[in-house]
C-alpha cells in the first residue's frame, strides 16, 4: 500500500514535469506543425543558468528565497530569448520550406544546444545548490519531499494560467486562429510572426521553469539532461493529442503515472528478471502504442500526418 | 478620389498568368460586383487586394499603397475579405469568431455595440453564441463570415462567392443580408458566379475574362447587355 501511493505520488511529480514540457511541444506544433526537438534543451538551459545564478547568489550571500525568485527569473528570461532565437534563426526561414528541413535543423539545433551547454559548464553532472527547502513528510504513507509539494503547485498554477491564457484572451484566440487557418488568422488582422514569437517565448518560459524544477529535484543536471526530457515529454505530448493544450497535460501525467508504477513494479511482474532500471522503455512503449493504435492521441480530433 | 483603384494589377501563379491587366476602383459607399466564368481570375484579384498573393501593379487604397504590404496590415486598414469557402474558425464558438474579426481593434465599448449591432442583423447567430462554427450548415457559416466581417468595421467589404454552395433558399436570405450591409453604406467589392444577383444587389460591375475586365458600367447597363445576357445571364 505504502509503496502503491508511493508510486503515484512520484508519478504524478514526474508527469507534472512532462505536462509542463509536453505544452512547448504542442503549442508549436498546433501552430506551425512544426516539432520542435531543441524544446527538451531549452529546458536543460533553463536548470544550468539557474545553477549558476544560485552559484553567484550564494558566494554573494543572498538568503536563499530571493534567491530562488531570482535565479527562476534569470532561467526563464534566459529561455525566453533562447526559444525567441531559435525561431527566429532556425525555423522561420524555412517556414514555406518541405517539412522535413525543419525537421532535421530542429534535430541540429538540439545537438548544437548540448554542446553549447557542455563547452560552458562541462560534461560532469552539476550538483543544484540546497537552497530549496529540504523538509520531507508522510502524507497517506508516502514519503514527500518539500520540493516536490513544490513541483505539484507550481505546475498546476503553470496549467491553469496557460489554459486561462489560450482560451481568455486576445493572444490566445490569435494562436488558435493561426492553428486553424492562418491564411484566414491574416485576413482577421493577425500578426502571425508576433504570434508564432510569442508561443515560442512561452513554451520556454515554461520548459525553464521545467528545468529548474527537475534539476532541484534530483539535485543536479547536466548538458545532456533534456534529450531524454524533451523525448518524453514529445511522447507525453503524442499521447494526450499532439496540438491539443488539455491533451498534453493529460498526457503528461499519465506518462509520469505509467513511468513510476511501471518502474514499481516490473520487478514482481517479470519475476525479477527486468529491474526499475528498465523505467525508460515505458515512454517509448507508450508512444509506441499509442502511434499504432491510435495516432491521433487520446484527446486529439483529427489525424494530423498530411504529405 | 477613388476609396480603392486598382491599376494594371498582374497575379500568376508560376507561369500560369491569372490575372493581367486589370484596372478597377471602387468609390466610397459603393457596390461594386466582379462577375465572370470560371477561371477568369476572379478570387485572384480578391486575394490579391488582400495581401494574400503576391501582385503587380498599382493598388491605392484609402490613401495607402498596398503594394507589398503583408496580409494582416492590409486587414487593418479596413480592406477586409470574406474568403471563398468562408473561411470560419470551426473549433471557435460564434462569440468567438466574431471576436476574431474584432481583432485588430482596440475600442472596446464601439466593439460591444458593434456586437449587438451584428446580432440584430443575424438574430440566428445570437441565439447560437456559444455553439462550436464546425456544425453550423454552409448558410450559417457564411452570415457568421458576414458577421465576423462587420466586425471589423470594414472601409470596404470584400465577398468571394457568398452563395457557393448554398441550398436556393439559402442564397436568397444571404443576399437579403448583403442589401442590407449595403443599405448601411459600407463600400462593397463582390465577386459571384451568380450574375444575376450580383447585378441586382450592386449599382456597378464589371465583366471577366481571362484575367482582364473586358465590359463595365452600371448593374442596370450590364444586365441589359446582349453580350453579358448571353454569356452569364443564362437567356438567349
Amino acid at each position: 500500500m505504502d509503496i502503491l501511493a508511493q508510486q503515484i505520488l512520484n508519478g504524478l511529480v514526474l508527469g507534472s514535469i512532462y505536462a509542463v514540457v509536453a505544452l512547448g511541444y504542442t503549442m508549436v506544433y498546433g501552430i506551425l506543425e512544426l516539432i520542435n526537438f531543441a524544446h527538451g534543451e531549452v529546458t536543460m538551459m533553463g536548470a544550468m543558468v539557474a545553477i549558476s545564478v544560485i552559484g553567484l547568489g550564494l558566494a554573494a550571500g543572498l538568503p536563499a528565497l530571493p534567491l530562488i525568485v531570482l535565479a527562476m527569473l534569470a532561467a526563464i528570461a534566459a529561455c525566453m530569448l533562447l526559444g525567441l532565437g531559435i525561431e527566429r534563426f532556425a525555423y522561420r526561414p524555412l517556414r514555406r520550406a518541405p517539412r522535413l528541413a525543419p525537421l532535421i535543423t530542429a534535430i541540429g539545433m538540439s545537438i548544437l544546444l548540448q554542446n553549447i551547454a557542455m563547452m560552458i559548464w562541462g560534461k560532469q553532472y552539476i550538483p543544484f545548490p540546497p537552497v530549496f527547502p529540504q523538509g520531507e513528510h508522510r502524507i497517506l504513507g508516502a514519503h514527500v519531499t518539500d520540493v516536490q509539494i513544490i513541483i505539484l503547485i507550481t505546475t498546476v498554477l503553470l496549467m491553469l494560467a496557460l489554459t486561462l491564457l489560450v482560451k481568455h484572451t486576445r493572444l490566445g484566440r490569435a494562436m488558435r486562429a493561426i492553428a486553424q487557418s492562418q491564411p484566414v488568422a491574416q485576413l482577421m488582422g493577425v500578426n502571425v510572426n508576433a504570434v508564432v514569437a510569442a508561443t515560442f517565448a512561452i513554451g520556454s518560459a515554461l520548459a525553464a521553469v521545467a528545468g529548474v524544477l527537475v534539476a532541484a529535484n534530483y539535485g543536479q543536471a547536466q548538458y545532456y539532461m533534456g534529450f531524454l526530457l524533451g523525448l518524453k515529454a514529445f511522447s507525453a505530448a503524442v499521447l494526450g493529442g499532439i496540438g491539443n493544450i488539455a491533451g498534453a497535460m493529460l498526457g503528461g501525467l499519465l506518462l509520469g503515472l505509467i513511468e513510476s508504477l511501471g518502474a514499481g513494479y516490473i520487478g514482481q511482474l517479470t519475476g525479477g528478471f527486468l529491474g526499475s532500471n528498465y523505467q525508460d522503455v515505458f515512454a517509448f512503449f507508450v508512444l509506441i502504442l499509442v502511434l499504432v493504435f491510435r495516432p491521433s492521441g487520446l484527446l486529439g480530433e483529427r489525424v494530423v500526418e498530411r504529405a | 478620389m477613388s476609396l480603392l483603384a486598382v491599376e494594371q494589377l498582374r497575379v500568376a501563379y508560376g507561369r500560369i498568368r491569372a490575372v493581367q491587366g486589370l484596372d478597377l476602383r471602387v468609390d466610397e459607399g459603393e457596390a461594386v460586383c466582379l462577375i465572370g466564368a470560371n477561371g477568369a481570375g476572379k478570387t485572384t484579384t480578391l486575394k490579391a487586394l488582400a495581401g494574400l498573393l503576391p501582385a503587380q501593379g498599382a493598388i491605392q487604397f484609402d490613401g495607402h499603397r498596398l503594394g507589398g504590404r503583408p496580409a494582416h496590415e492590409i486587414a487593418r486598414l479596413g480592406l477586409t475579405l470574406v474568403p471563398e469557402g468562408r473561411g470560419i474558425f470551426p473549433r471557435m464558438t460564434v462569440l468567438e469568431n466574431l471576436q476574431m474579426g474584432a481583432y485588430a481593434r482596440r475600442d472596446r465599448h464601439a466593439v460591444k455595440d458593434d456586437l449587438e449591432q451584428v446580432f440584430s442583423l443575424l438574430p440566428r447567430l445570437a441565439e447560437r453564441k456559444t455553439q462550436k462554427a464546425g456544425l453550423f450548415s454552409g448558410g450559417e457559416q457564411q452570415m457568421l463570415a458576414l458577421g465576423r466581417a462587420l466586425m471589423s468595421q470594414p472601409r470596404l467589404l470584400m465577398l468571394d462567392e457568398p452563395s457557393m454552395g448554398l441550398a436556393p433558399v439559402m442564397v436568397q436570405t444571404v443576399f437579403g443580408i448583403i442589401g442590407q450591409i449595403i443599405a448601411r453604406g459600407v463600400s462593397l467589392l463582390l465577386v459571384e458566379q451568380n450574375a444575376r444577383l450580383a447585378l441586382k444587389v450592386c449599382q456597378r460591375g464589371y465583366v471577366l475574362e481571362h484575367g482582364a475586365a473586358t465590359l463595365s458600367g452600371p448593374a442596370t447597363e450590364l444586365a441589359a447587355d446582349p453580350a453579358v445576357q448571353a454569356a452569364y445571364l443564362g437567356e438567349v
